[in-house]
Parts: structure tokens; sequence; C-alpha cells
């Protein structure tokens, strides 16, 4: 039987405040244990929670960012639970009434295709804390200072097919909550993660299978993982007989599997209700308009652009907008260069993406910067030296932090344009290789390219390619 | 038993004799201390009594009066309901769950009082986490009633209420979240009075049901509840419920003429459960207001007999949320070597919480639960929407209502803990206000077999100046509220 | 409405309560007779009434500045804790 997956993702996206949602504690990460917790994050009897604008202000760049309606009149209700990482035994979350309902945005397919992927909701809530296994026997130590820290929790419709697609959704959204500054993005320190829906069903059937939820993947490759294995297990399951059951499941990245989460199995009865010491959030047009009008150049209007003004494929501007890091430092070379931004593309995409790749590198503590990049380029793009001496240039600045210009004077790098000189080098060449030459004269076509080499190979490289092409075809015709 | 005589009568007096210098406030702090003292065996009022950290806010008192600082205020003694937070002292909520909770931080209520120069006597008795109308579900035992200490205090704020009418406070803070201030009051024939909601800080009061508990004062007079509202009142941005308008003077507008007033009697109140001679003991203080140059007309609240199952679906369901914090894991009681997390959680609070408290928790469980919320939580929710409506509609027609506290005077301590809803129908006419945040008063009026029997007014939304207005022209024409039970006199 | 040993057994598991053989008839009687008395709820009519939140109507939450206003006070607000090591809050293993 031929089966088809239906996934949808709930992304939880740490909000970058300075403090926590409903308490002026630090959100910084990595302070010693429970330093960071006061008597708000610990649920202390008779404290109360007071909401954090910013965190209203980001979680609607978020909703605008992906065309959805934001909620005049959003509500915060208590979900009920008992957990140790969990202070007030109830998580302070938006249920009947989000912030930001219906919105979506697209995602690139392999084939080059767009596909439309709905957002269902994204609605504000409390981070918990965490609990420690290591160091204590038999006992687990719990650290409360990510308790309270802003989270939105980005719903999709299950519009999404395949693990590749969900990673693709993932990413996006990733992009895009950096771009709005209302994320780090982490994903190691868990600032980014989500939990994956999976389910199955014989394609063409149009009622949903029972599906597993996955929690807290916090990486791309565990969400692509991750899902795969899922889909693996289901069909499985039901060709051999069995029934999918309705449950958490975790990912162990170890043994590349996902197995049964035996603490959620017990039925949880979340007894929403609005919380009482929270009143109602009321956002008029003037507010919403004025975080409008804050919001930078998005992903995919930066793309489209990158398209229109620099002639670039759908599929470079994309990767080139990944991050607005890296579309800004793009856009510094081409302005730099002043135009070349083909060649420009070609080399934020290669050799700088390789070598920061290599060395573990974001864009903004890339070893050659902008400008630096951009002279290296200008001496393409003027014929100092070719594209292919580029890249040994391109090398040394990065090992040592020089200029191009200083690279290129150092090793006598530039370019041989002097008809002269590049003549002198193929005369000498012709004259060591007469059996070739002979070949060459009687028809032999193909080796041209041999003394492309050979003169080359003279001239250290150096020799300008399109004059040498021009002046060796002379020259071999005789 | 003989108590040594107490200072004044009242907060008023105190603060006119502080200023008189006819006595310091460690002298007051000291005769207060010596009569807690005598008469915690009798009432057990108190659960934590600070007199050291007393004495010593009192010579603080006394050296800012010296150097012409403070306010008129400062030195007063007073004792807070223990469901407010105090710093570096024990807060027990009357539950063995705090039994040994030092709290690290002071509730708005508490930090406004001794700002104001209040002096802290110690922390009263109160139903556990404020669930009980006869003061019976303390972890620390029963308070008596100084009028008969056979009988009930009230409850919850049953501590605050027997040391006013005892005279071992002056004056005691106190929350009330369906009637907890005002119940009490009436059975020990002192003045209360719940607030706004919103008008008072919620932070550092212990929560019972967030969106009914409101902090508020009793007292001997209206006018002592005037001098000390004030203090307590007003904004709290570390609350979000609490409300961002002004503060008035009530002490200024006390002894405003009550001509135009229209006062609505509640045809609602006066049902069949309200006891004949209390009842007669209403309509005698109708009769002096009236004197007064009030109006009073009836009007009707047809919803209001609805309040009682409402409350008791609302209230429980955010008790039930609200004591989740409670778990042996930050704070708070931890059962012995629990097994498991879930054993350490359930023997904790098994053991932790009374048996009121926990009924109450698994109320509010069961109407939030999946397939109860709409029939249960929802249904309350719009049944409160109709009685808040009528109350609304009420105010159309006069400025306060008007009716009993209480349905009857104290009962015997153990008369009503057999079935839960009888105890719940003491709050029959409290219970409304609460509901609709509105604030209420209650004022002794007179006596019924020797026992104190009290009026209630409510007003409006932020009406509390008009409300002690009213209390207080009563109580110019009337000495029910400076009667003290013999033996405490 | 009446409610039975196994109805009382279930909230309490979810409420996180541990009732004794002797606790559990005694809540059999008494939540059947309050479910019995808030039942009179079901009278009202309240068909187009939307539910009441919150006692004062018409007001908005406030949204406070985002700033950090807190030290660190571990060890003061750990004193209340019943058991603490290495700064972190103990409890029996917690098993996912």
């Amino acid at each position: 039987m031929e089966w088809e997956t239906v996934i949808g993702l709930e992304i939880h996206a740490q909000l970058a405040t300075r403090s926590k949602i409903f308490s002026g504690s630090s959100t910084a990460y990595g302070a010693e244990p429970n330093t960071q917790a006061n008597l708000v994050d610990l649920g202390y009897p008779g404290v109360l929670p007071v909401l954090n604008g910013a965190a209203v202000r980001m979680a609607v760049r978020f909703g605008l960012a992906v065309g959805a309606r934001i909620a005049p009149h959003s509500v915060f209700a208590r979900k009920n639970y008992f957990y140790p990482d969990l202070p007030k035994g109830y998580q302070i979350s938006q249920y009947e009434l989000p912030i930001v309902a219906e919105g979506s945005l697209d995602i690139l397919l392999d084939d080059g295709g767009r596909k439309r992927i709905g957002i269902t909701r994204a609605h504000l809530e409390e981070d918990a804390g965490k609990s420690m296994h290591e160091g204590l026997p038999g006992a687990s130590g719990i650290d409360l200072n990510r308790a309270g820290t802003p989270l939105i929790e980005i719903v999709s419709e299950p519009d999404l097919r395949s693990a590749k697609e969900a990673v693709a959704y993932m990413k996006k959204i990733h992009t895009l909550v950096r771009y709005l500054d209302i994320c780090d993005g982490n994903m190691q320190e868990g600032s980014f993660r989500c939990d994956a829906n999976v389910s199955v069903r014989p394609k063409g059937q149009e009622k949903f299978g029972t599906r597993a939820e996955i929690k807290n993947l916090n990486s791309f490759r565990f969400v692509e993982k991750a899902i795969n294995y899922e889909i693996e297990r289901q069909i499985e399951l039901i060709e051999s007989g069995g029934k999918v059951v309705q449950e958490t499941r975790l990912y162990d990245p170890d043994k590349g599997e996902t197995r049964s989460m035996r603490s959620k199995e017990e039925a949880n009865d979340y007894r929403y209700f609005p919380d009482p010491d929270l009143l109602p959030v009321v956002l008029d047009a003037a507010f919403i308009d004025g975080v409008r009008a804050s919001l930078p150049e998005l992903p995919d209007e930066k793309a489209a652009r990158f398209v229109r003004e620099y002639g670039l494929s759908e599929y470079d501007a994309g990767v080139l907008t990944a991050s607005r890091e890296l579309a800004a430092f793009y856009e510094a070379v081409v302005r730099q260069v002043g135009g070349d931004a083909k060649l420009c593309a070609n080399w934020v995409m290669g050799d700088l993406a390789a070598f920061l790749n290599k060395d573990g590198l974001e864009i903004t503590a890339s070893r050659v910067d902008a400008a630096g990049l951009a002279a290296l380029v200008g001496r393409i793009a003027d014929a100092t030296i070719s594209g292919k001496i580029a890249k040994d240039v391109f090398e040394a600045m990065w090992a040592s932090g020089e200029s191009a210009d200083a690279i290129i004077e150092q090793k006598g790098l530039r370019q041989i344009t002097d008809t002269g000189a590049i003549e002198q080098a193929i005369e000498e060449v012709m004259a060591r290789n007469p059996g070739q030459l002979a070949d060459y004269r009687s028809g032999k076509d193909k080796l041209f390219g041999f003394f492309v080499g050979q003169v080359m190979k003279a001239t250290g490289g150096k020799a300008n390619p399109a004059q040498l092409n021009e002046l060796l075809k002379k020259k071999l015709a005789g | 038993m003989s108590l040594p005589a107490a200072p004044a009568a009242t907060v008023a007096e105190l603060v006119r004799g502080l200023a008189a210098k006819q006595f310091s406030s460690v002298e007051l702090t000291r005769a207060y201390l010596a009569r807690v003292a005598a008469a915690q065996p009798e009432l057990n009022a108190f659960i934590t009594v600070t007199g050291e950290a007393a004495l010593a806010a009192a010579a603080r008192a006394d050296a800012d009066r010296a150097a012409g600082r403070g306010g008129p205020l400062t030195g007063v003694p007073l004792a807070h309901k223990d469901i407010f937070c105090t710093e570096g002292v024990l807060t027990t909520c009357g539950s063995k769950m705090l039994a040994n909770f030092v709290s690290p931080y002071d509730a708005t209520v508490v930090a406004g009082l001794r700002q104001a120069g209040t002096v802290m006597l110690g922390k009263l008795n109160m139903d556990e986490f404020a669930m009980g109308s006869s003061n019976e579900t303390s972890y620390f035992g029963p308070v008596r009633n100084p009028w008969d200490t056979a009988r009930v205090p009230g409850g919850s704020s049953g501590g605050s209420a027997a040391a006013v009418a005892a005279r071992i406070a002056p004056a005691a803070t106190a929350t009330d979240t369906g009637g907890s201030i005002r119940q009490p009051a009436a059975l020990c024939g002192v003045t209360g009075i719940k607030p706004t909601y919103g008008r008072v800080s919620r932070y550092g009061m212990i929560a019972f049901a967030s969106s009914l508990d409101q902090g508020g004062l009793i007292t001997v007079s209206a006018e002592d509840a005037a001098l000390l509202l004030g203090p307590m009142s007003g904004f709290d941005p570390r609350d979000s419920t609490s409300v961002d308008s002004p503060v008035p003077d009530y002490t200024a507008t006390l002894t405003a003429s009550l001509e135009g007033l229209t006062i609505g009697l509640v045809k609602e109140f006066f049902d069949d459960g309200l006891d004949a001679e209390c009842g007669a003991r209403i309509r005698e203080a109708i009769a002096v207001l009236e004197k007064q140059g009030a109006k009073v007309r009836e009007v009707s609240c047809p919803n209001l007999p609805l309040s009682v199952p409402t409350y008791y679906v609302v209230a429980p369901a955010e008790c039930s949320s609200n004591l989740a914090r409670f778990d042996g894991v930050r704070f708070g009681h931890r059962c012995e070597s629990p097994k498991n997390l879930n054993d350490l959680y359930s023997r904790s609070r098994g053991e932790g919480f009374g048996a009121e408290v926990k009924r109450r928790i698994m109320t509010g469980t069961y109407v939030l639960s999946a397939g109860y919320y709409d029939a249960y939580y929802l249904k309350a929710q719009r049944v409160r929407q109709l009685i808040s409506a009528d109350f609304a509609r009420a105010f159309g027609e006069c400025d306060l209502l008007l009716g009993p506290t209480s349905p009857t005077p104290a009962f015997r301590i153990g008369d009503k803990c057999d079935d839960p809803i009888t105890m719940y129908l003491n709050d029959i006419y409290t219970i409304g206000a609460n509901l609709a945040g509105l604030p209420g008063m209650s004022l002794p009026c007179g006596f019924v077999g020797g026992l104190p029997v009290g009026l209630q007014l409510i007003g409006p939304h932020f009406s509390e100046a008009r409300m002690l207005n009213a209390a207080h022209r009563y109580q110019m024409e009337t000495d029910w509220h400076l009667r003290v039970p013999a033996a405490f006199a | 409405m009446s409610l039975n040993r196994a109805d009382i057994e279930n909230i309490a598991r979810l409420a996180r309560l541990e009732l004794t053989e002797t606790e559990i008839p005694v809540y059999v009687d008494s939540l059947s007779r309050i479910f019995a008395f808030v039942g009179e709820l079901d009278r009202a009519p309240t068909a187009g009434i939307s539910p009441m939140a919150h006692p004062l109507p018409g007001l908005a939450q406030r949204l406070r500045p985002d700033e950090v206003a807190e030290s660190d006070h571990r060890e003061l607000y750990q004193r209340n804790a019943p058991q603490v090591e290495a700064g972190l809050y103990v409890v029996p293993k917690v098993i996912e």
C-alpha cells in the first residue's frame, strides 16, 4: 500500500527579552542553578505575574510577519499539571484566545516549487525549568532559571507531508524569528525547539491517522531523523497488523529511534481556565500599526528583491537571505564591488561559505570581512588576477588576515596581460612540444586544452585567460 | 480571667493619645502584648506573636515621633491575618502545609501599613487557607468567640475579628473571598470592610480564589477603618489586577450628611433563612439611618440566591489551581522518604492539607476537568455575570445596598462541621459582593441573646468613602460597636 | 448528582492528594452533596450570557517594561526548601 505522511509542528521559540515574561528575573543563559529564579518564578505563596510588554510586541511582530490575525483581545489561561520543573503546578499559556491566529508561510520545495504552510496559531506562554539527572543517585535536581522565560509556541496546520518539508518549514521559521530579532535561534541552548505530530494514512484517504507526538527536538537533523524513523515505525506497525496509539514519544539521538515517554502516559487533563491573576491583553490598532512600522525587510521580500535587483536565481537568493547577517554581508560586498552581483554571490555561497563551515564560524565572525572579499572580487573583475588564482589568494587572506592586494603583491600573483610576454611563453611551449603541435595542426583540436595548461603552468597560472586563448589560437594556427 | 486594661477604645483614640503624648508606642505595645498573652489560652486568636520585634518597632516609632517624623498612625499597634506574607516571620495561612514557612518578603499591605508607622503585634489565626466560615479548619486550632467562648468567631478571618472584639489588638488586617471579613466581624460585634476588588493589592496575600480575594480590615469603628484603609490601598505594579486610580482620604468625608442618600433594601436578603430576631435588629438600624436623612427603598437582585452555588464552583476551581504550588519541593510540608515523584506530591499534599482544603481542591479539580468545565465552571461564570448585572441594576436605583451580614448570630463550635452545605450557607448574604467585586461592610447593630448581630452595606465599585460615611454616621448615633465582651473589658 | 468511590479516587489522583481509607467515603458523601447543591445552577437562564472571568469589567492587562529588576537571592529563597543540593531542588528521580 502507498502511504502518505501527515506532519504538524509545534515550534517553541524563546523570545529574546531581557527579563522573564511575568517577572523581572534575567533570562540570560548559563547562570548558576536557581540564581535567576525569583519569587514569582519559584511560585512562592502570594506572588503574582505581571506581563512583560516586550514579549507581547515580539509575538505581534511574528504574527504580522506571517500575515496572521492579531487578536485585539487575547487571554492567558492556566494549564494545570504537576511536574517538578513547573513550580506553580500550572503553566501560564494561552488557550482559547491566542494572540496570533491564522497565518501562513511559503517553503521552497526541492523541485523549485513553492508550498504554502498554514500556521494555525501562535501563543505566548512561559517556559518550564530543567530537571538534572546526573550526580544525584536516585534523585533529580531542579533548576528553575529557565522557568518563566517567554516563549511563543507556533502551531502549524498538518500541512507538511515529509520530514524534508518539516525541516524546510522549521528552517524558514528559524530564519524569520532571527530576522525579527525576537529569538536568538540558538538550538543547542534550547532557544528554538519543536514537537512533531506525525501520522500516516493510506494515500487518498481523507481521514487522518492516529498521531504520535515527538517531543523536544532541538536540531534540524534530529527533526528529520526522528520523523523518518517515526514514519517507518508507524507504517511497519500498521502493515504488521498493529495500531498506532496516540502518545508522546521521545527521540533518542544515540540510538536514532523514538520511544514512548512513560511519564506522560497517564492521560492528561490540563483543566485549562482563564488565569484570574491576569487581565485580557487588549491591543488597539495604534499598537499593532506601531509594531508593523518597525518590521524589518522580511526574508521573502529580501529574496524577491535580490532576484529583481541582482539578477540572482531564486535558489541563490534564498540561500543568501537565510540570515539577515548573511544577506547584509552579501549586499555590502556587491555595493563595494559596484556590480558583478552574480560573481559576488558565487564567492559568498562558495569559498566563503566553505571556509566558514570548515571553521564552524558564523558569518558575523568571518575571518575575511565584506570589504576584504569585495577587494578580492574587485581584482578578479579588473583582471588583476584570475578566478583560479583568486581562490589561492582567498585562502591566504583567511589564514593571514592580510588584504587581497598585499597577498597579490607579496606572492607576485598579478595576472600577465602583456601580449609580448604571453606570446613568448606560447612560443616556448610550442617549441618544447613539436609532436603535439603537429597533431593539433593535423586536426586534433582537443589538444588546445593541453597547450592552455602548459602555458598557464609556464606562467605560474598568471596569464590572463582570455588573452591567452586568443593569442594561442592564432599562434597554433601558424 | 482578668486582662490588663486596654489603653483606648479605638484607633482614633490611640492616634490622638500618641499625638498628645498621653502614652508612648512602647507603652501601648506592651499593654496590648500583655492582653494578647492573657487572652491567648482562652481565644487562640494568634498563631504567632512577634513581641520583641513589636517593641523594637514601637521604640523606633517613638523616636520618629520625638524627631517630628512619621504620620498620624506612627506607633499604632495592629495585627495581621496570617495569610499576609511578613518578611522573616512565620506565615502559615493556618495550615500544616506552611507550619514552618518563613516568608522572605512582605505583602504590599504589610509594607504599606509598616510605612505608615504601624507596629505589628503578630499574626492572627484563620481558617486554613481562608477556607471556612467558623475558624474551625485552622491547623492551629479553632479561635473562640469573645462573646461566648463556646461559639465560633466566624471565618475565615476569625482571629482578626476575635482579637479586635476582645481589644487585644486595636485593629487587624483580614481578607474576604466570600464573606471572610464581614461574617466574622458580624459574629464578633466589630466593624469589617472588604474594599472593591483591585483596591488593595493582593501581592503577598496567599491566594485562595484570585478573582474573589480582597484584603481589608477588621476594626472597632468605621472611623478606624477609614484611618487605616488609605495606607493599605492603592495601585501596586506587582498585581496586574490592582486598579490604578487615586485613593481618596477616607477620613475627609466621614461626617458628611446622609441627606439625599438612597439605601436599597435587597428583597432577597430578607428571606426565610434570616433569623427573625436578627432581622429585627437590621430593621432598627434602618430606622436610625432614616432618621439621619437617608431614603430607603426596596430593590431586587433576583439571581442573588444563586450566589452560593456559583461561588462553590468558581472559588474551588481557582483554589485547586492556586494550591497546586504546594508540592513539597520548594517550600512547605514534605512527606517522609517519598518513594517516587507521585508519592512525594500525593503524600506531601495529603498530609499537609486539612479536610476542608482537600474538599475544595477536589471540588475545583472536578469542575475544571474534561467534560465538566462547561456544565460547571462556565455555567457558574455566566450566572456570576447575571448576579453582577443584578447589582448594577440595583445601583441604578440606590446609592448603597443594605441587609444582614449573616443569617444567624455565632453558632456553637462543632455545630456545623458535619455538613459542608450548612456551613457554606453562612455566607449567603456576603458572597454576592465578592462575585461582583463590590465593596462591602459589616457593622455591629445590636444583640440577640447576648450575641452580636451585623448589618451589611454593599456599595458600587470604589464607593468605600460613601460606605464609610454612612457607617460612621450610624456609629455616631449608636454604641453597639463600642460594646466589649465582659470577660475582656 | 452523585459521585462514587472511583470518581473520588480519580479526582484525588488528578489533584495529587493521597486519601486515607477513612477519608474516601467522607468525600464521596460530601462531594455528592456539593454537586447536588451546585446543580441548582442548571435552572439559571444563561443563554446568550457571556462568562465573567473577572469582577471589574473593561480592564485590560498592563504591560511591564522589559527590565531586569532582580538579583540573586538563592540562599534566602532556598531556606524554606525541604531538600537542596548544589543549588538544585532535589526530588525523587524524574523518569521521562
